[in-house]
């Protein structure tokens, strides 16, 4: 029993078979990994858990809840919060201001008519908004511009927005892709941190092994759109299957 | 049935005009990805050419005839064409009363450099603006060019006639065995509808049959990748546009005899025939022609005395009420292709 | 003040001055004098079309300038709105209050009824399917519902209407002079007006433009706390990013309804404003021409800026104003100074561009400003800003080197 149960998904393109048979439990409070080869059904997966694409058959449950034929606002109204491959952030608004509009949001997806409120006089989401920027260490750059920020802080910014709505399920989409060394190390730490403080539970999708491997507690290997092995990282490193998927593979 | 006949020959004129209007739209928003809202105004513009050309075969001289005297005795001022002296006073006079079909061959270059001309000078820079610029520029044009027209050649309706042999209606009723006289039609509209028809054709056979049209298509459907093969696909697009400039501008020329050009009706048209376009399916050119015929008919349907008695003012609203209803139950239109224009 | 910060509350007290002044700014030059006839604007007919206009832009920036929805059929709710405010003179009171209020209720609801269904799309289809509707209004406005909007003629006050509430809210059937009574509020008319004349010059003080005026104030107001709120952010959040607010848990859809609804209210005040100051609708208010022309304003002074709205529409009025009335004779003997053949080459030149011609001079602003300045005249006077500051610290700098 997981917080997120995939079960016998099945998707095609065409003529192409995506996912075959998809099995996945993701434990409440574990950073659980996603890894394959190119082309092994990684994103497909993804965008199955958060309503992008519908599977042929199969079914996908969060807490119970089928998450299936739902919509984006939905899925995450449930709980269930994304980072994507390049970050999604609001680059017209400041930094602080991205921050506020997931503080706003309520979970239960309530609909604030008044027009008249002031944003100014919120200082109860100002403050908790600040505090993300702080968690995410980003307090200095609040009156930037999204849009001029650094790559590796937009992917900060996009994280501390996530955080702000304190989801049970973080999704990530390859965090780390494109970045140099130093940010990737840093994406790192403060996804460890999080983990630390808040027991999110997180499925991340990762290319890159020394991510996986420095914060992963569990791993599923994805290979031609089916799991061929899902273990913990000490068990994946030694497991033949899993150097056979990758041809040899580097770890 | 006479009257079911009658109402679907009557939309065809109509139809032509919207499916030629979409046509082009349809060209420019798939090749280049460009919402024209300058559209209308070459359909306008189209019509003025022929304007135009029936005054250039009109220039003429005066001269004093002393053979003939007015009535106060004085010798007559007659004005003769030049086209007269050139092929002789009846071949002159044929070609005056030809002159909106021959204004054909008058608006096809000149369309083609017009939309030339705008491609590279206006529309190229606002490929990768967004949309609400391109519309915002390309209404901006539609209004300049608007004025122009109006400034030369006036706010006031321009008659250009039909030749002499097109008058006149056919009795369509006869032909097909029912009553004669039950199912009139004007000859005019009978050649708008056959020449909207081989236009469109031609333009099919232009994509479907040539390798610059086969590159066209690929680049509709994937630009990126075609540009990546090497091929100079940017000029194409350019050619492309001074196609559908021309399509717009051959659809005005033939239209005049049906409604008198003045310097806003293609403002009058464009809006049906986003409406056309829209319903059809943005992007897809089959569903832009027929969309562009079922509205025109289900327009003439509509202005049946029969049905304006039962819902007074649904022909001013039928297009409106049909767009809407399809959008809300097949959101990408008749044709639409999936992620064309989705944010 | 009035819950704005510091730097609102100076937009709006400027504003506010320059409103309460234009009377007097608008009229630089002696009544009588070649320059007045031409350049004067202080008059009330003209000054109340700045205001109302001023009130549109506004309204159609909320929508446009926040959330990025190019809505191409505003002027249907500002018909509606007009159409609206003439039946409440008509039947229950020449007051002009009533009439406002209604038009802005009548134009919400019909926001509400176009919005759900357009808002169902977004980029160019929402774009197309207003203006779609607008059409349909129009075209509805000027053939079956003559009953309700008198067709082709238009709606204007009679001696016949009922008016039903008279003593209560001021204005009876007839005047005293037994004439059709002109919209009144507090027992003045629309055009009473006190006329200052100081010297050559006349200043005209109108009762229509300053209750106008106020009502554009207050629009203003509502729109910075609009801007300022986080119903305001959400609008600039759909307009930045739709995908990442999806995700985010927020269904967009009730947020731009609320917006587009507003929008159109404000719409429906100026339409009711309009019918107040000159009682009589006809339906060519709502053709797409019209749509078209608050999308100037709003571009032309700059889209998503407080201020710019109402200085686009302050400027397409004033410039429609002054160019209209320029004729060949204006330019000759402007241009008189010059040896003749180059007055009538610079007449030739110019002639097209006014009088007529001024839809042409429009468009091609227009267009100018899209192509060079998206940002529209509130964008330029930033950059020449920027670049005067520049100027200035680079003075600055030079000065301890000295």
């Amino acid at each position: 029993m997981g917080i997120l149960e995939v079960r016998n998904v099945n998707k095609s393109f065409g003529g192409l078979k995506a996912l075959h048979e998809v099995n996945l439990d993701v434990q409440e409070g574990m950073i659980h990994a996603i890894i394959g080869p190119n082309g092994a059904g990684k994103s497909t997966l993804l965008n199955c858990f958060v309503g992008k694409l519908e599977p042929d058959t199969g079914t996908v449950t969060f807490n119970g809840r089928s998450l299936l034929g739902i919509r984006p606002h939905e899925i995450n109204q449930a709980g269930v919060s994304r980072v994507f491959q390049t970050p999604e952030i609001f680059r017209d608004l400041t930094v602080l201001e991205n921050v506020m509009i997931p503080c706003f949001a309520k979970r239960d997806g309530s609909f604030e008519l008044n027009a008249l409120r002031r944003i100014h006089n919120e200082t109860d989401i100002r403050e908790k908004a600040e505090q993300m920027l702080v968690d995410v260490t980003m307090a200095e750059k609040h009156d930037m511009q999204a849009e001029s920020l650094s790559r590796g802080d937009k992917r900060r910014l996009e994280m501390a927005m996530c955080l702000a709505q304190d989801p049970q399920l973080l999704l990530l989409d390859e965090p780390t892709a494109g970045m140099a060394r130093a940010d990737t190390n840093a994406t790192i730490d403060l996804l460890g941190e999080i983990q630390d403080k808040r027991k999110i539970t997180m499925a991340i999708i990762e290319h890159d092994m020394h991510v996986v491997f420095s914060l992963a507690e569990r791993i599923s290997v994805l290979a031609q759109g089916t799991v061929i092995v899902e273990d913990t990282p000490d068990k994946i490193k030694g497991n033949a299957k899993v150097q056979e998927a990758y041809l040899g593979g580097t770890h | 049935m006479d009257q079911i006949i009658l109402q679907i020959l009557n939309g065809l004129d109509k139809g032509s005009a919207y499916a030629l209007i979409a046509l082009g739209l349809t060209l420019i928003f798939g090749t280049l990805g460009v919402v024209n809202f300058a559209h209308g105004a070459l359909f306008m513009l189209g019509a003025f050419c022929a304007v135009t050309f029936q005054r250039l075969l009109t220039l003429s001289y005066t001269f004093l005839d002393e053979s003939q005297k007015d009535f106060l005795g004085n010798p007559l001022k007659v004005n003769v064409p030049y086209v007269n002296d050139w092929f002789g006073p009846e071949a002159g006079a044929s070609i005056i009363d030809w002159s909106v079909p021959l204004a054909i061959l008058f608006a096809i270059p000149v369309m083609i450099v017009i939309g030339i001309v705008m491609e590279r000078g206006l529309i190229r820079h606002f490929y990768k603006r967004p949309h609400a610029d391109q519309i915002l520029v390309t209404f901006g044009l539609a209004i300049v060019l608007q004025e122009i027209i109006k400034y030369y050649f006036g706010a006031n309706q321009i008659p250009t006639p039909a030749p002499q042999a097109m008058f006149g209606s056919f009795d369509f009723g006869a032909l097909v065995g029912r009553d004669p006289g039950a199912i009139i039609y004007p000859y005019w509209r009978i050649v708008y509808f056959l020449f909207a028809a081989l236009l469109i054709a031609l333009v099919f056979a232009f994509l479907q049959f040539t390798t610059f049209g086969m590159v066209v298509r690929a680049g509709m459907a994937d630009r990126e990748t075609v540009g990546l093969l090497g091929i100079n696909i940017d000029k194409r697009f350019t050619i492309m546009f001074g196609v559908a400039a021309a399509v717009a501008g051959l659809a005005g020329v033939m239209y005049t005899p049906i409604v008198s050009p003045n310097y806003h009706m293609g403002m009058d048209f464009l809006v049906i025939s986003f409406v056309v376009v829209v319903v059809g399916g943005m992007g897809s050119l089959p569903g832009a022609i027929l969309a562009g015929f079922m509205l025109g008919i289900l327009e003439s349907f509509a202005s049946m005395r029969e049905v304006i008695e039962f819902l007074p003012g649904i022909n001013q609203v039928v297009i409106y009420l049909a767009a809407i209803v399809i959008l809300l139950t097949r959101p990408r239109g008749l044709m639409g292709r999936r992620g064309v224009m989705e944010e | 003040m009035y819950g704005l910060n510091r730097k609102d509350t100076v937009l709006l007290l400027i504003v506010a001055i320059l409103v309460a002044a234009a009377p007097l700014l608008l009229n630089p030059f002696p009544d009588t004098s070649a320059m007045g006839k031409t350049f004067n604007a202080g008059y009330p007919d003209l000054m109340q079309r700045f205001v109302i206009f001023g009130i549109f832009a506004i309204g159609f920036n909320i929508l446009f300038g926040l959330t990025g929805y190019l809505s191409f059929g505003h002027a249907a709710f500002l018909g509606v709105g007009s159409y609206a405010g003439m039946w409440m003179l008509k039947l229950l009171s020449i007051n002009v209050i009533p009439a406002i209020l209604f038009s802005i209720a009548v134009a919400g609801a019909v926001s509400l009824i176009i919005g759900w269904i357009s808002l169902r799309r977004s980029g160019i289809y929402f774009s197309i399917l207003t203006l779609a509707f607008a059409q349909m209004a129009f075209s509805l406005a000027a053939s079956v519902l003559t009953p309700i909007t008198g067709g082709e003629t238009g709606l204007q006050t009679s001696l016949n209407d009922p008016r039903i509430m008279p003593g209560f809210l001021g204005g009876g059937t007839v005047n005293s002079a037994g004439n059709i009574p002109a919209p009144s509020l507090l027992g003045m008319e629309m055009s009473e007006s006190f006329i200052l004349n100081v010297g050559p010059w006349a200043f005209t003080f109108n009762w229509g433009y300053y209750i106008c005026a106020t009502f554009m104030l207050l629009a203003f107001y509502i729109a910075i706390r609009i801007f300022r709120s986080p119903f305001g952010l959400m609008l600039k959040a759909i307009k930045s990013n739709q995908q990442r607010l999806n995700y985010t848990g927020l269904n967009t859809r009730p947020y731009m309804l609320t917006c587009f609804v507003i929008s159109g209210m404000y719409a429906g005040l100026a339409g009711g404003l309009m019918a107040a100051m000159d009682p009589q609708v006809g339906a060519e208010r709502m053709q797409w021409t019209a749509s078209g022309e608050v999308v100037l304003m709003t571009i032309l002074g700059g889209a998503g800026t407080l201020i710019g709205p109402v200085l686009g529409a302050g400027l397409i009025k004033y410039f429609e104003n002054i160019f209209s009335k320029i004729n060949k004779a204006t330019l000759e003997a402007w241009f008189g100074v010059f040896p003749d053949w180059m007055t009538d080459l610079l007449v030739t030149l110019v002639y097209p561009f006014i009088g007529k011609g001024w839809h042409l001079t429009l468009g091609l602003i227009f267009m100018l400003v899209v192509i060079f300045l998206p940002g529209g005249l509130v964008e330029g006077g930033q950059r020449i800003a920027r670049l005067f500051r520049r100027g200035k610290t680079g003075a600055g700098a030079l000065k301890p080197a000295e």
